[in-house]
C-alpha cells in the first residue's frame, strides 16, 4: 500500500469539502474494492475520505411507495431488515448472496453502486426496479446512473447518499455466480412496478448493467416463465472469459431471467 | 485400552493454540532489529536480463541493500538443487538447467526473482523495489507443454535441447505390445491432469537472522522439513556449515508438499542477512504465493488398457508428458516418475504395464510434489481407464474392478511395487453397501422427473506411503535416505519429551505421537511434549511427506520407546531386587516378578536419575533413548471411494448428492484425525476436479493469479461425507499404521469425472469439470444422442 491522508469529515459538507480539496483524494464507504485495490498498490489514493463518521447515512425507512436506504447502509443490515423484507424480500436475498459475511459486513450499497463494478449485484436491482438515487447535489434516475464500466453519473466531489426503490408489485434477482469470486457471472433482475415490467442484467457485459427489451414486451404481457422461453439472447457484444464464454453468457441470461420470475411469483 | 492411547478419538491438544491466535509462525516472529525483505520479480515469462539498475532505489529511503544474482555468485552461494537424479530411457543422466536463487542473465517464468531489496520498513522496501530498472529483451514464451518439444520453439535452458528434461520409461514394453496385439478390447483415452496451485493458508515466510558473535545463522521459515533444509543449505548451497546453522520451522499453516521445496527468498534471506547485518524477514504475499510457490500435477497422457474376451485387463499402455515449469524444484523430477508409474496397476491384477514419460521445461512456475505427488495422476489414469473399460464393455463399474482386483497377497506388480497386504474386494462390497447401490437406478429416475441428471462414479485407489527403504529410493536416483529419527527424553519425574525428526504443520502430532506415547508408558497426554521442527533440539530428520510420518516417524518414536522401556525395566529390577528379566511393565506400573512389589512409572524414571540402587559402571544414570528407523517396504493405504453427482443441465451446475469413502489405513492412532485428513483430501481432489484452473495465457502470463479467479474449494461445494474404514494392518512397520494424508486427494478426482461422465453419458470432458465445461458437454450429449 503507497501511503496515503485520512480524513474522516462528520458532515456530508465537510466531505464534499474535502474532496475538493485534495486532487486525488477518494471516497471510502465499505472498502471492499478499494482498499483491496490499493493493498495491490493498484490504485493510489492521495487522500482517502472516510464517509462512516457521517451520521443518518445507514438507514431503511419506508417513505410512501418506496423504500428509502441509506447509501452507507451495509448489505448485512439490508440482509437483515424487517423493513426491506416485509417491502421488496428479493433484495435481501440479493443482499445476503453478495460476497462473504465478512464482505457483507462491511460493504455497502452505496459503495458498490458508486464503484460500478460491472459484475456488482445491486445495479441490476437498481436499474429493474428504477430506483431513484439521491446525493448532496441532486437526484439522479437509474436510467441515467450507469455509464459503463466503473463509471456512473457522479460528479466530482458528488457524494450518493440515498436510494429510494419504487415498492414493486413483485422482484426478485437470479444469479449465476462466479465460482471463485462469487461475483455476478450473470445475474438477472426483474421488476413487476406500477411503471411496467423491467429486467436488468448484470455480470455479462463489459460495461455493466444493461436492459433487455424483449424479455420485457413478453413479460408485460404475460409475467410468467413461459414467456421468457422463445427469447434467445444475442452473444455479442456479451463478455468472454476463463468462466464464461459469450454464448454461454447469453444461455445463462434467459435461464437466469427465468428463474427469476419464477421467484418473484413464488 | 486407555482413553488416550491408540484408536481413540482424543481432541487435539495443539487446537487451543491455534484456535486462540496463540499459534507461532514465522509471520508472528519478530527479531530485534529485523528489516523486511522485498523481491523485485520478472513480468516476463522469458526475457535475457541486459541491465539491472539499482541506483535509484538504492537512494530510496529506508533502503539498507539491494543485491542481485551477481552478488550472490560472488559469494559462491550455489543454485537451488534437484534432489533426485533420473535417467533417460538411453541412459543419460537428466538434463538440468542451473537455477539460480536470483536470476543471472535470463528470467524464465513471471515471478522469477531477479533483486531483493532490503530495507527498514516493508513499505519502504516496496517503494524502492519499484524503482529497480530492469532492462530485459523479452524472449518468446514456451508455455503449452504439448509443444514445448516441437523444434524452432525458445530454448529455456541452454542445457536442455528441445525443452526436455529427461524421457523415461518404466516397464516392459515388449511384453504389452505383445498383449496389445492378442487382446480382444482396447480402452484409451487423452488425459490431462490439470495443473494444481497450493495455496496453503499461511504463505511461505522466512527469517535469516546471523549472529556475529558465533558466527552462526538462525532461519525461520515455513518448512515440512527443516533438517532437509539445513542439509541443502550448507552442503549445496554453501550459507554455512550444518554446526553454524540452525533451522527453525515453528507452526506452520498447511503445505501439502509446497513446503518441502528449498526455495530460492529462504535461501536469500538467509544470506543477506550477513549483508546488512540485521536479521532480514520475508513473508509472501498471496499473490506471490500464487506466482512463485512450486505448483502441481500438469500432465498430458495418453493411456490404453488392453482387455482379454472375459474383461480381464492383460496390459496397461501409457504415454505422459509432463510439465516441470521453468526450473527443476527439489524433488520435482521424482513426482512423474517413481512416484507415478509405479501405481499404475492401481488395485489390479495386471501383467504388463509400460509407461514412458516425457518430463518437459516450459515458461512457468515449477512444479512439484502437491498432495499425492504423483499417485494422483497416476490413480486417475489407471480409474477412468478401468471405468471406460467397464462402460464400453457393457459391465457394471464395481463388478468390473472386483474381476480385476489382485486377492491374494503379497503381489509383485511389473513396475517395481511389492503390495504387502490388502482386502480391495472387502473395501469395495463395503463401499456399495454404504452408497445403497442397488437403489441408484431409482434415484437416477427420480432426478430425471426433475430434469436433473444423475450419475455414479467409482475409484478404487492405491496409494504408496512412507517411501522406503533408503537404499532403494536410492537406488532410483533420490540424493536422500527416507529414515525417520526420534529421541524419547524421560524426565526425572517421568514426564517425557519426544524429539521427532517429522514436522506438524496441521497434522496434529503433537496429539497423535503422544497418544502413542501413553499407550506405551501408560501416562497421560499433559506428562508428553512432542518437540520437533528445530535443528538445535531434534538432531536430523526427514521429515513430513508422502503420508509418511505415522508409518515412519511413530515407528520411530516406537523404536525408541522400545529401548527406553528395556532400560526401565533394568533399573526396575535393581530397585525391586528381582532378575532383570523379571520385571512386567503394564499400564504405567512396573511389577517384580514373584513379588509383591511394584513401582510407578515416575519412580523408576527418578530412580534411573538418582542412580542409588545400581551399580553405574553396569548401568548408565538417566533415561534418554534415540532410535533410527528405515523402514523395509513402503506401505500401501487403499480404498474405495464412491462420488453421486446431480447435474442441472440448464446450467452445467454439478452438485455433489453423497460421498462415500471406506479407506483401509491400517492402523488408525486417532480416527477423528484421520476422519479429517480424508475429508480435506476429498476437498482438494473436489477441486481439482471441478473448481482448481491454472490458466497461464500464451505469453506465459498467470491469468488465475488470485482467488478472484482461482476457485479453491469451500464447504458449500461439499457434501456431508460418509467416512468408514476397513483394516488389514501394515505387516512391515510393528504399529500397522499405513498412512493417509493423500489418500482423498488421490482418490477422489477420478470418482468425481467418473460419477460427471456417467451423468453425461459420454467420456469427453476434462478437469476441472466448471459449469461451462459441463453444460458444453451436456450438449454434445444431446447432440451425440441425436446423431444415433
Amino acid at each position: 500500500m503507497y501511503a496515503f491522508d485520512y480524513r474522516r469529515p462528520s458532515t456530508l459538507a465537510e466531505a464534499e469539502q474535502a474532496l475538493s480539496a485534495v486532487s486525488g483524494a477518494r471516497l471510502l464507504a465499505g472498502g471492499q474494492s478499494l482498499i483491496p485495490a490499493m493493498k495491490l498498490r493498484l490504485n493510489h489514493p492521495s487522500c482517502i475520505v472516510d464517509l462512516r463518521g457521517i451520521a443518518g447515512l445507514n438507514s431503511i425507512s419506508r417513505k410512501g411507495d418506496a423504500l428509502v436506504i441509506g447509501a452507507m447502509t451495509t448489505h448485512a443490515e439490508i440482509a437483515e431488515s424487517a423493513e426491506v423484507n416485509g417491502t421488496i424480500p428479493g433484495l435481501v436475498h440479493l443482499a445476503d448472496g453478495i460476497g462473504d459475511p465478512q464482505v457483507r459486513n462491511r460493504g455497502t450499497i452505496g459503495g458498490s453502486l458508486a464503484n460500478n463494478d460491472p459484475a456488482a449485484d445491486y445495479p441490476a436491482a437498481v436499474l429493474a426496479l428504477g430506483a431513484t438515487l439521491k446525493t448532496n447535489r441532486r437526484s439522479i434516475a437509474s436510467d441515467d446512473f450507469f455509464k459503463g464500466l466503473f463509471t456512473t453519473a457522479l460528479g466530482d466531489a458528488e457524494i450518493l447518499t440515498e436510494i429510494a426503490f419504487p415498492i414493486p408489485n413483485r422482484f426478485a434477482y437470479a444469479k449465476f455466480g462466479n465460482p471463485a469470486s462469487r461475483f455476478a457471472i450473470v445475474g438477472v433482475a426483474v421488476a413487476d412496478t406500477a411503471a411496467g415490467v423491467r429486467v436488468a442484467v448484470t455480470g455479462a457485459r463489459d460495461n455493466g448493467v444493461f436492459r433487455v427489451a424483449a424479455m420485457e414486451a413478453a413479460l408485460a404481457k404475460s409475467f410468467a416463465p413461459e414467456s421468457l422461453t422463445r427469447i434467445d439472447v444475442d452473444p455479442s457484444g456479451l463478455a468472454s472469459d476463463i468462466h464464461a464464454d459469450a454464448d454461454y453468457r447469453a444461455h445463462l441470461i434467459g435461464v437466469m431471467a427465468r428463474r427469476a420470475v419464477k421467484a418473484a411469483l413464488a | 485400552m486407555s482413553a488416550t492411547g491408540i484408536g481413540q478419538s482424543v481432541r487435539r491438544v495443539e487446537d487451543f493454540r491455534f484456535l486462540t491466535g496463540s499459534g507461532q509462525y514465522v509471520a508472528d516472529i519478530n527479531r530485534a532489529a529485523q528489516c523486511h525483505a522485498v523481491f523485485v520479480r520478472s513480468p516476463h515469462a522469458h526475457a535475457a536480463i541486459k541491465k539491472i539498475d539499482t541506483d535509484k532505489a538504492a537512494k530510496a529511503p529506508g533502503v539498507l541493500g539491494i543485491f542481485t544474482g551477481k552478488q550472490l555468485a560472488a559469494d559462491k552461494i550455489g543454485p537451488l538443487i534437484c534432489g533426485w537424479m533420473i535417467h533417460s530411457k538411453d541412459g543419460s543422466p537428466m538434463k538440468a538447467g542451473s537455477h539460480p536463487a536470483l536470476a543471472l542473465d535470463k528470467v524464465r517464468y513471471v515471478g522469477d526473482h531477479v533483486a531483493v531489496v532490503v530495507a527498514e520498513t516493508l513499505n519502504q522496501a516496496h517503494d524502492a523495489a519499484e524503482l529497480v530498472h530492469v532492462d530485459y529483451d523479452v524472449l518468446n514464451a514456451v508455455v503449452d507443454v504439448a509443444t514445448a518439444q516441437q523444434p524452432g520453439k525458445a530454448q529455456i535452458h541452454e542445457q536442455a535441447p528441445h525443452n526436455t528434461v529427461y524421457e523415461w520409461h518404466l516397464g516392459d514394453k515388449a511384453a504389452v505390445d505383445a498383449a496389445f496385439a492378442k487382446a480382444s478390447h482396447v480402452t484409451k483415452l487423452e488425459i490431462a491432469n490439470n495443473r494444481l496451485i497450493p495455496n496453503a493458508i499461511e504463505p511461505r515466510a522466512a527469517i535469516g537472522e546471523y549472529d556475529r558473535g558465533s558466527g552462526g545463522y538462525t532461519l525461520y521459515t515455513t518448512s515440512q522439513n527443516p533438517h532437509v533444509a539445513r542439509l541443502v543449505l550448507s552442503a549445496f548451497n554453501g550459507i554455512a556449515p550444518e554446526n553454524k546453522l540452525r533451522v527453525i520451522a515453528p507452526d506452520v499453516g498447511g503445505a501439502f508438499g509446497s513446503k518441502i521445496f528449498i526455495y530460492a527468498e529462504e535461501l536469500v534471506c538467509l544470506w543477506a542477512t550477513r549483508k546488512v547485518g540485521r536479521p532480514v524477514k520475508w513473508v509472501a504475499d498471496r499473490s506471490e504465493a500464487f506466482l512463485a510457490d512450486a505448483h502441481g500435477r500438469d500432465h498430458l497422457t495418453v493411456a490404453e488398457a488392453a482387455m482379454d474376451e472375459t474383461g480381464k485387463i492383460l496390459a496397461v499402455r501409457v504415454k505422459t508428458k509432463a510439465n516441470l515449469g521453468a526450473y527443476l524444484s527439489t524433488f520435482s523430477s521424482s513426482v512423474p516418475t517413481y512416484l507415478y508409474a509405479p501405481l499404475l496397476s492401481g488395485q489390479y491384477d495386471i501383467a504388463a504395464i509400460y509407461c514412458e514419460v516425457d518430463a518437459v521445461y516450459t515458461n512457468t512456475a515449477p512444479v512439484d510434489a502437491y498432495r499425492g505427488a504423483g499417485r494422483p495422476e497416476a490413480t486417475f489414469v489407471i480409474e477412468r481407464l478401468v471405468e471406460v473399460a467397464a462402460r464400453q464393455l457393457g459391465r457394471d463399474p464395481a463388478e468390473f474392478r472386483m474381476h480385476n482386483f489382485i486377492s491374494s497377497f503379497p503381489h509383485q506388480t511389473p513396475v517395481i511395487m511389492a503390495y504387502d497386504v490388502g482386502d480391495y474386494a472387502g473395501c469395495m462390497k463395503r463401499a456399495l453397501e454404504l452408497a445403497d447401490y442397488g437403489d441408484f437406478p431409482k434415484r437416477k429416475a427420480f432426478s430425471k422427473k426433475s430434469g436433473k441428471l444423475r450419475g455414479i462414479g467409482f475409484s478404487a485407489y492405491i496409494e504408496a506411503c512412507g517411501i522406503a527403504p533408503s537404499k532403494a529410493v536410492g537406488s532410483l536416483g533420490a540424493g536422500v535416505g527416507l529414515w525417520e529419527s526420534a529421541e524419547v527424553r524421560v524426565n526425572p519425574v517421568g514426564t517425557v519429551e519426544v524429539l521427532t525428526g517429522s514436522h506438524s504443520h496441521g497434522q496434529g502430532h503433537e496429539t497423535t505421537f503422544a497418544q502413542l506415547v501413553s499407550q506405551r508408558l501408560g501416562i497421560p497426554l499433559e506428562q508428553i511434549s512432542i518437540v520437533h521442527g528445530d535443528t538445535d533440539k531434534v538432531q536430523m530428520g526427514m521429515g513430513s511427506y508422502g503420508s509418511r510420518s505415522g508409518a515412519v516417524g511413530m515407528t520411530a518414536v516406537d523404536k525408541a520407546l522400545d529401548k527406553v522401556v528395556a532400560k526401565a525395566k533394568k533399573v526396575a529390577a535393581r530397585c525391586m531386587e528381582v532378575a532383570d528379566d523379571g520385571v512386567d511393565f503394564r499400564e504405567g506400573v512396573f511389577f517384580g516378578a514373584g513379588t509383591n512389589k511394584s513401582m510407578a512409572w515416575g519412580e523408576v524414571a527418578l530412580a534411573a536419575y538418582v542412580a542409588h540402587k545400581f551399580d553405574t559402571a553396569e548401568i548408565e544414570p538417566g533415561l534418554k533413548e534415540g532410535a533410527f528407523y528405515d523402514p523395509k517396504n513402503f506401505t500401501f493405504p487403499a480404498g474405495v471411494h464412491i462420488a453421486e453427482v446431480e447435474i442441472d443441465p440448464e446450467t452445467g451446475v454439478t452438485r455433489i448428492d453423497r460421498w462415500i469413502a471406506v479407506d483401509d489405513f491400517g492402523t488408525v492412532i486417532n480416527p477423528m484425525i484421520v476422519e479429517g485428513q480424508v475429508h480435506g483430501g476429498i476437498a482438494q481432489g473436489v477441486g481439482q476436479a471441478m473448481l482448481e484452473r491454472t490458466v497461464y495465457d500464451s505469453e506465459g502470463q498467470l491469468i488465475t493469479g488470485s482467488y478472484m479467479d482461482y476457485c479453491m474449494p469451500r464447504a458449500s461445494d461439499l457434501p456431508s461425507f460418509v467416512v468408514d474404514m476397513t483394516s488389514t494392518p501394515c505387516p512391515s512397520n510393528p504399529l500397522g499404521i499405513k498412512g493417509c494424508g493423500e489418500a482423498g486427494a488421490i482418490a477422489s478426482p477420478p470418482a468425481l469425472i467418473n460419477a460427471i461422465t456417467d451423468a453425461l453419458g459420454h467420456e469427453d470432458i476434462a478437469m476441472p469439470a466448471t459449469p461451462q465445461a459441463v453444460w458444453r458437454a451436456v450438449k454434445a450429449s444431446h447432440h451425440k444422442h441425436a446423431a444415433e
